[in-house]
């Protein structure tokens, strides 16, 4: 927590969060809306689909959040772990 | 003059073992004139061989001086002399002393010509760098040292062992293409992956990097494996294995790099993926692929040395970089802060970062070769190593939640390294011809087109608009105070207890073992004492287990003594 004789931080207000949350959908908006512009040079015919950096971009994101998740499931120990013996 | 005597590696390695002697600024200023003297004889060292020596009636090739062994050295002490002035506050001289010395041994491997000259420096890289794991004190970093000299030494013999086949078989002990079919062949890629960190033999890195100093990491971070992915390169191009263990390795670490809390770790984790795209590039084997290997290699060390720097920043100035107990340093160490940053997204490689136009170079020959399967893998491992390289490492230690310490900014010396380093990471992303010229092969390749740029900000930006919907809804798995097992634990904990069990067990089954031998041996004491009576030679003073013993004794000495006769026939 934030010290309260400390001054504050344009961070510290949630609602300027909130902003920068949108703002990171708005530049997504953005790199979709000029894609027409933009001559791609593809190597492999499906990266012509539209948007296709994009997407592969977000679903790899997920699927590997949720994949880490299951894989603490099993792999996670106690910190004191392999001091313990 | 055999022409050794202008290779960098001596001045470095020399120079290493007067630091001891030095106090103050005046060692402070020896460690930063190292790196630049070895520079400058880079500079005036024209290419060719030197070096040519006879030894044991081998010939070596102590220095080797080609596109290859001039970018790795180059490159090598421009991160020893970043490296040296990070290292600037630290107050005992075995940090900048080993550090030194495992830079100039880094770089005697590099320009070595044959591979016992390698071997030699190989294991002086070991043998250096482990003092740095010590450096910070205490049982826990000593036990991890011991785990990585155990696994260096023994790359290093691996590496004797090939190189012997090699000498037996070809007559010469000379370093070019090897090729998993060349004789010592498998011994030699076995070494060089266990030093690449290949799957399965990579965790002594992410076990022991972070458990050496604030400095210490930072060395460590630049040499051993890009030393050996100079080496695949030189012995292994176009090995078709390597593409598919560097696909693994970029794709596998980044999973740990999620959960793991100790934001040094999360940073050895992204260097072994960082690893697995270079390596793909050797795997590859195009003049396109390895030029790609060699400038990311050239742009890794700076970036991932960047890294290093800000977190151990955090280490000296907080006394932790777990991610559980960090947050809200921005306001503390904004300047920390911005270099990680500029870190961060050279690694991401967004475009103006160094990351940008040398990583492409590998997927660009991925794709023109038609490897489908290790492009997709490529481009995940580059949305991956993003979210958790270049968010969650900011994120976590000077952003997130705020943890409410308060510290002072880094030392001076500190954000000297970090800036200069920074501004290296911009400077090739802004204007990558200079590294461009110095590849092994000549460049046609642009990376700054409309297409590139589109591409790889969507896929960026849309990593980072996942990061923030899995933030904003409470699905991304929070920082936790756990540990997590990974191949280590099969040497740390699974051998150990088989060891245990297997000592626990041998002791229990031989115990009736060994009641029925007494019991053998007092029946035939008691028979012998009965019909020889107590004061003879068998039933007397000496027991039958003696007895036993002399003529055990004796045949032995008739074996000895058969085997000369036998000699000397």
């Amino acid at each position: 927590m934030r010290p309260e004789s400390e001054r504050e931080y344009w961070l510290d207000r949630k609602e300027n969060v909130t902003k920068v949350y949108w703002g990171v959908w708005g530049l997504c908006a953005l790199l979709f809306l000029v894609e027409p512009l933009v001559h791609k040079h593809v190597d492999f015919s499906f990266e012509n689909w539209f948007g296709f950096h994009g997407w592969f971009g977000f679903f790899a994101c997920v699927g590997l959040v949720l994949a880490a998740k299951v894989l603490r499931l099993v792999v996670s120990r106690p910190e004191d772990y392999y001091e313990r013996h | 003059m055999s022409g050794t005597e202008l290779s960098p590696a001596w001045t470095l390695i020399l120079g290493a073992a007067l630091v001891p002697f030095l106090r103050g600024k005046v060692r402070g200023a020896w460690t930063l004139v190292l790196p630049i003297v070895g520079m400058v004889q880079l500079w005036l060292l024209p290419a060719g061989e030197f070096g040519q020596l006879e030894f044991l009636g081998e010939q070596l090739l102590l220095l080797r001086v080609d596109s290859w062994s001039v970018l790795f050295t180059l490159v090598f002490l421009i991160a020893a002399l970043l490296s040296s002035i990070y290292a600037l506050h630290v107050r005992d001289w075995v940090q900048p002393a080993a550090g030194l010395a495992y830079s100039g041994a880094a770089i005697g491997a590099v320009l070595a010509g044959d591979l016992l000259t390698l071997f030699v420096f190989w294991e002086l890289t070991a043998v250096t760098s482990v003092f740095l794991i010590w450096a910070r004190g205490g049982e826990r970093a000593y036990r991890a040292g011991m785990r990585y000299i155990v696994i260096q030494i023994l790359s290093g013999i691996l590496l004797l062992f090939g190189a012997l086949q090699q000498l037996i078989a070809t007559g010469s002990l000379r370093f070019e293409h090897i090729g998993l079919d060349g004789p010592g062949g498998l011994l030699i890629f076995l070494a060089f992956g266990m030093k690449c960190a290949f799957p399965l033999l990579h965790n002594w890195l992410q076990d022991a990097y972070p458990e050496s100093t604030e400095a210490g990491t930072v060395f460590l971070s630049a040499f051993t494996t890009k030393l050996a992915v100079y080496a695949l390169a030189r012995g292994f191009a176009g090995t078709e294995a390597l593409i598919w263990i560097g696909a693994t390795m970029t794709a596998f670490p980044i999973f740990y790099a999620v959960i793991e809390n100790d934001l040094r770790r999360v940073l050895a984790y992204s260097l072994n993926n960082q690893l697995g795209f270079m390596v793909v590039g050797v795997g590859i084997g195009t003049e396109l692929a390895l030029n790609g290997t060699a400038s990311h290699a050239f742009s890794h060390i700076l970036y991932k040395a960047l890294l290093f720097m800000s977190m151990g920043a955090v280490l000296y100035r907080v006394g932790t970089v777990n991610g559980t107990d960090l947050g809200g340093l921005y306001k503390s160490m904004p300047w920390t802060t911005t270099f990680c940053i500029v870190g961060a997204a050279s690694i991401s490689a967004f475009p103006l970062f160094s990351g940008f136009v040398s990583k492409s170079m590998i997927l660009s020959a991925a794709a023109s070769e038609g490897y489908l399967i290790t492009w997709l893998v490529l481009l995940f491992a580059s949305a991956g190593v993003f979210h958790h390289s270049g968010i969650k490492i900011p994120y976590f230690a000077f952003f997130a939640h705020d943890s409410g310490k308060r510290c002072r900014e880094a030392p001076v010396n500190m954000l000297v390294a970090m800036a200069i380093t920074a501004t290296l990471c911009i400077s090739i992303g802004v204007y990558p011809d200079p590294l461009y010229a110095m590849l092994p092969f000549a460049v046609n390749y642009v990376p700054y087109t409309a297409s590139h740029v589109l591409t790889q900000l969507q896929l960026l930006v849309f990593s980072a608009l996942a990061f923030s919907v899995l933030m904003r809804t409470g699905l991304y798995p929070p920082e936790k105070r756990l540990i997590n097992l990974d191949s280590d634990w099969f040497y740390r904990r699974l051998a150990p207890d088989v060891v245990d069990w297997c000592y626990r067990s041998a002791k229990r089954l031989a115990e009736p073992v060994r009641k029925g031998v007494h019991q053998g041996f007092t029946v035939v004491n008691d028979f012998a004492r009965r019909w020889h009576g107590e004061h003879s030679r068998l039933g007397g003073v000496q027991t039958v287990g003696t007895t036993i013993a002399i003529a055990l004794f004796v045949f032995a000495l008739l074996l000895v003594w058969e085997l000369l006769s036998t000699l000397n026939r």
